[in-house]
């Protein structure tokens, strides 16, 4: 059954590779049929979610991977399994939602192509075992993500959320694949079952504060933190089916899950629980609050999404056994609630066209289905019975007051966030499904029952499941525990129930209930006390300063490159020149081993010296003079000066083959030159000094290197055994050819290329005419 | 005598990164082989220049010792130099023919126009 789940993964993202293929055929009901391989995992999967014992693990090595260390190594556990089977079940519900709900997009191939692969990088994501692979699958969300929230690219909202989206994210990427690599190298591992078998904790470890805020910065931005909130409401550009997705199991979620991922390896220290409860603490309270200014219905929920994540953010940070158990309770009542409303806003936005709550209303009577759906959802989120919120909400406020240090802080903002979540359940159930007062009735484009059933069956499968799990929470306990064995490194013993007798949670959540129906009831002064303070915030408004950054950093980049990549080829090489001479010149200073060859050195002899002058003299008449042919003439001086001094010293070849190349370059750079112009001095004065200066410079470096080079004593020079195998071996009496032609005959083969490249490269630079081509034009 | 050909070098490289640094294109070629020429003295010079004998092996001889002749690798090494800044020097002034023709112009800072003339 395991290798099934992780065939059927990787069918997933064959399936979204061969979308293109697929669509053509199977028209409009292209989502139905796609969303039948996420189903098919999912009842794989819930056949392991009941059959998998306590405490163990199945580890599913693919042998498929670049490295050792990067292999596709899957990990099926309970964390795994809880967060797989949301991921696969909610995305076959979106995907046969969108069968109905983008029925009349453009671009739908597109659309259905990233959702999917989408969904198998979630999906990889959650049952990586390797942290590489974690990573790669990481970063394939935050890429596919991109497409998905900029869909609608032909308008300017959508794609600058999406740009932004992805810089963020992509940014928590890479934070994050630094924070591996340091793992993997601390612990000499990337592999996560082995991470958990030997017990590694870096708690105490010198770089564990650097690790820690390379995953806090990859979770706040994946997971939408505080101060990095704000990418999230602006993701609501999204087609709603995207956002139903990424709000409910995916995406922001992966945040959640990689902490619960590394808990057992860098949680449970004093920074681990204090910045995380401060971040979503924060987080959880502003979420809701901004979500009371909201009139648009998906804000709203994206408002509330922000909340859900601080509060979990929080209780992974509390790292007790309660709390850990509140916040995976929390994300499986999250994801059932956030999808099902998306999905509910989705068909009165079609239904109706707006998503506006002051203009909808009565939709009780209108839309019963959906109101029903919503209603079950609603009641969800702000944690009342018999929903499996309440157990959630419960167990939050449980593993709240179960920690006396900071249950000061916690609990007034657990309690003031849930207040808010209260209060807007009942507002958006209030102003959608009941009233009628003060509005127009809402004109439905066309009754409830004309719309297709597959596309209420979303919200209304992810409402019941949510109902039907708050009655028999029992099914959930022993995965639960699994989880909790891996999150935590202990057994812990699940008892999930609604009714947990008359105890001090209880009446916090009776108080919690009371106080958001009063807020409820005095939303007007309320609701505009919000909009005022919101009003004050905008000034400080994330998304504007994070375009303004962007901006200044790619003018600031511009600016830069400009200088350094100026299009001058003289600049760049006195750049080059004058940093090889300071680093050249401090080395030798630095080195202490004298500076003259005192051993081997020959007698002055006045005839190479009268050599080297003429020499020396051609090339700088070459520099002086203003006439082409002299220039090339006196450079011919030096050529030949260079082949007598090789003369002199018996290398015979060198001494012929220089005198013919010379000869050649010199007939060749005739015929080149012969249409050219007489030099025109060019530069400035200044320029020339400058010039000279910088040439002088360079050559005194040369000096002293070609001089401090006589002192390298190579221990067993080669030569020697040319001089003896060359007659021996190479049957020749010239001992520089059989070199060239023997014993290094593939360096001569090179050569000989070289020279046929640079024949065929002259022959079809003369060949082709440039100038014809442009006058054609 | 090592010296006075160090001091050579030491020149010719100046000259050539002088060259190297001129606007004109054909300075700048020839600033090149000013270069080319000057390493593959370096090369020579790493050889000794003490002894002055030919690498050959007598027509009697079997084997030669290295005590007389020049030292016949770095004379093996500058050949296939020789041989290749021959072929780089065709197609620098093959390049440099058909820079000239297309734009009318040797001064590298008008490179940026190539397209117009």
């Amino acid at each position: 059954m395991e290798q099934l789940a992780i065939v059927l993964i990787g069918l997933i993202f064959l399936m979204g590779l061969m979308v293109p293929l697929l669509r053509p055929l199977f028209k409009n009901y292209t989502g139905r049929i796609l969303a039948l391989v996420p189903f098919a995992l999912f009842g794989a999967l819930t056949i392991l979610f009941f059959t998998l014992p306590d405490q163990t693990s199945r580890i599913i090595e693919t042998g498929f991977g670049f490295l050792p260390e990067m292999q596709f190594t899957f990990r099926i556990d309970g964390v795994s399994l809880i967060f797989g089977m949301m991921v696969s079940g909610i995305g076959g519900l979106v995907l046969g939602y969108s069968s109905f709900y983008m029925a009349k997009y453009a671009g739908r191939t597109k659309f259905y192509f990233f959702l999917v692969l989408f969904m198998g990088a979630m999906l990889g994501l959650v049952f990586a075992d390797n942290l590489l692979a974690l990573f790669i699958f990481w970063e394939l969300t935050s890429i596919t993500s991109f497409f998905l929230i900029g869909f609608d690219h032909d308008k300017e909202k959508p794609r600058q959320a999406s740009l932004q989206a992805l810089l963020l994210t992509a940014f928590g990427g890479l934070c994050l694949l630094f924070a591996v690599i340091l793992i993997g190298n601390l612990a000499g591992t990337y592999s996560l079952s082995e991470l958990y078998d030997k017990g590694f904790r870096f708690g105490a470890h010198s770089d564990y504060h650097l690790v820690f805020l390379l995953v806090s910065v990859a979770v706040a931005t994946k997971s939408a933190q505080f101060p990095f909130h704000f990418w999230l409401p602006g993701a609501m550009n999204a087609p709603t089916p995207i956002s139903a997705y990424l709000h409910s199991a995916t995406m922001v979620n992966a945040g959640i899950f990689l902490l619960l991922r590394l808990n057992p390896v860098l949680g449970g220290t004093i920074l681990w629980k204090s910045a995380l409860i401060l971040a979503g603490g924060i987080t959880m309270f502003i979420g809701a609050f901004f979500a009371l200014g909201q009139k648009d219905l998906k804000r709203i929920l994206a408002f509330t999404t922000i909340s859900a994540l601080g509060t979990m953010v929080m209780l992974i940070g509390m790292n007790t056994s309660a709390s850990i158990k509140a916040a995976l309770i929390f994300f499986i009542v999250h994801g059932l609630y956030k999808g099902g409303l998306f999905m509910v806003a989705g068909i009165i936005d079609k239904n109706t066209g707006t998503r506006d709550i002051d203009k909808l209303g009565g939709l009780l009577k209108t839309m019963p289905i959906t109101s029903i759906a919503g209603i079950l959802a609603l009641l969800s989120m702000s944690g009342l019975p018999p929903m499996l919120g309440f157990i959630g909400k419960e167990l939050i406020y449980d593993a709240k007051v179960q920690i006396p240090e900071l249950s000061w802080l916690v609990i007034p903002l657990g309690v003031a966030a849930n207040m808010m979540m209260v209060a807007i359940s009942v507002l958006v159930f209030y102003e959608i499904f009941l009233s009628r007062r003060n509005k127009k009735p809402i004109a439905l484009k066309q009754p409830e029952k004309r719309l297709p059933g597959n596309f209420l069956a979303g919200p209304v499968a992810l409402a019941l499941v949510g109902l039907g799990l708050g009655m028999a929470p029992g099914w959930l306990e022993d995965t639960m525990a699994n989880a909790m064995y891996f999150i935590q490194s202990e057994v812990v013993d699940i008892d999930l129930a609604l009714w947990h007798g008359f105890n001090q949670v209880l009446l916090l959540s009776i108080f919690t209930v009371a106080m958001g129906v009063l807020i409820f009831v005095f939303r007007r002064p309320i609701g505009k006390l919000v909009r005022i303070i919101i009003g004050w915030t905008d000034q400080y408004h994330l998304p504007d300063h994070f375009n303004k950054l962007i901006k200044n950093y790619l003018s600031f980049a511009g600016k830069h490159t400009n200088r350094i990549q100026h299009g001058y080829h003289r600049y760049y090489l006195m750049t080059f020149f004058a940093a090889t001479f300071v680093l050249v010149i401090y080395q030798l200073f630095s080195a202490d081993d004298g500076w003259f060859p005192v051993k081997q050195v020959s007698p002055l002899q006045i005839h190479v010296i009268v050599v080297l002058l003429v020499a020396m003299m051609g090339v700088i008449f070459a520099i002086f003079t203003k006439s082409r042919i002299s220039a090339i003439i006196s450079l011919g001086v030096l050529g030949y000066g260079i082949s007598v001094l090789y003369m002199l010293y018996g290398a015979v070849d060198l001494a012929i083959t220089q005198f013919l190349a010379e000869t050649v370059i010199m007939v060749i750079f005739v015929m080149v030159i012969y249409h050219l112009p007489d030099f025109a001095v060019l530069s400035s004065k200044k320029s020339r000094v400058r010039d000279a200066l910088i040439a002088a410079g360079v050559g005194v470096m040369i000096t002293l290197i070609v001089l401090k080079a006589r002192f390298i004593n190579l221990e067993t020079p080669v030569s020697e055994f040319f001089a003896e195998n060359s007659f021996l071996e190479g049957h020749g009496r010239n001992i520089v050819n059989v070199i060239l032609v023997d014993f290094r005959a593939l360096d001569t083969l090179g050569e000989i290329t070289v020279l046929g490249l640079a024949a065929a490269g002259v022959f079809s630079l003369l060949r082709f005419d440039l100038k014809d081509k442009n006058t054609k034009k | 005598m090592e010296l006075v050909i160090a001091i050579f070098i030491g020149l010719l490289y100046a000259c050539g990164v002088y060259l190297l640094l001129r606007r004109s294109i054909v300075k700048l070629i020839l600033g090149v082989f000013v270069i080319s020429n000057a390493t593959n003295l370096i090369i020579f010079l790493s050889g000794g220049v003490t002894r002055s004998g030919v690498s050959f092996i007598g027509s009697e001889a079997e084997k030669a010792s290295l005590e007389t002749m020049t030292d016949p690798l770095p004379q093996a090494l500058i050949l296939t130099a020789i041989v290749i800044g021959l072929g780089i020097a065709a197609y620098i002034l093959a390049l440099k023919y058909k820079y000239f023709e297309t734009t009318g112009t040797h001064d590298l800072d008008q490179l940026s126009k190539t397209d117009q003339k």
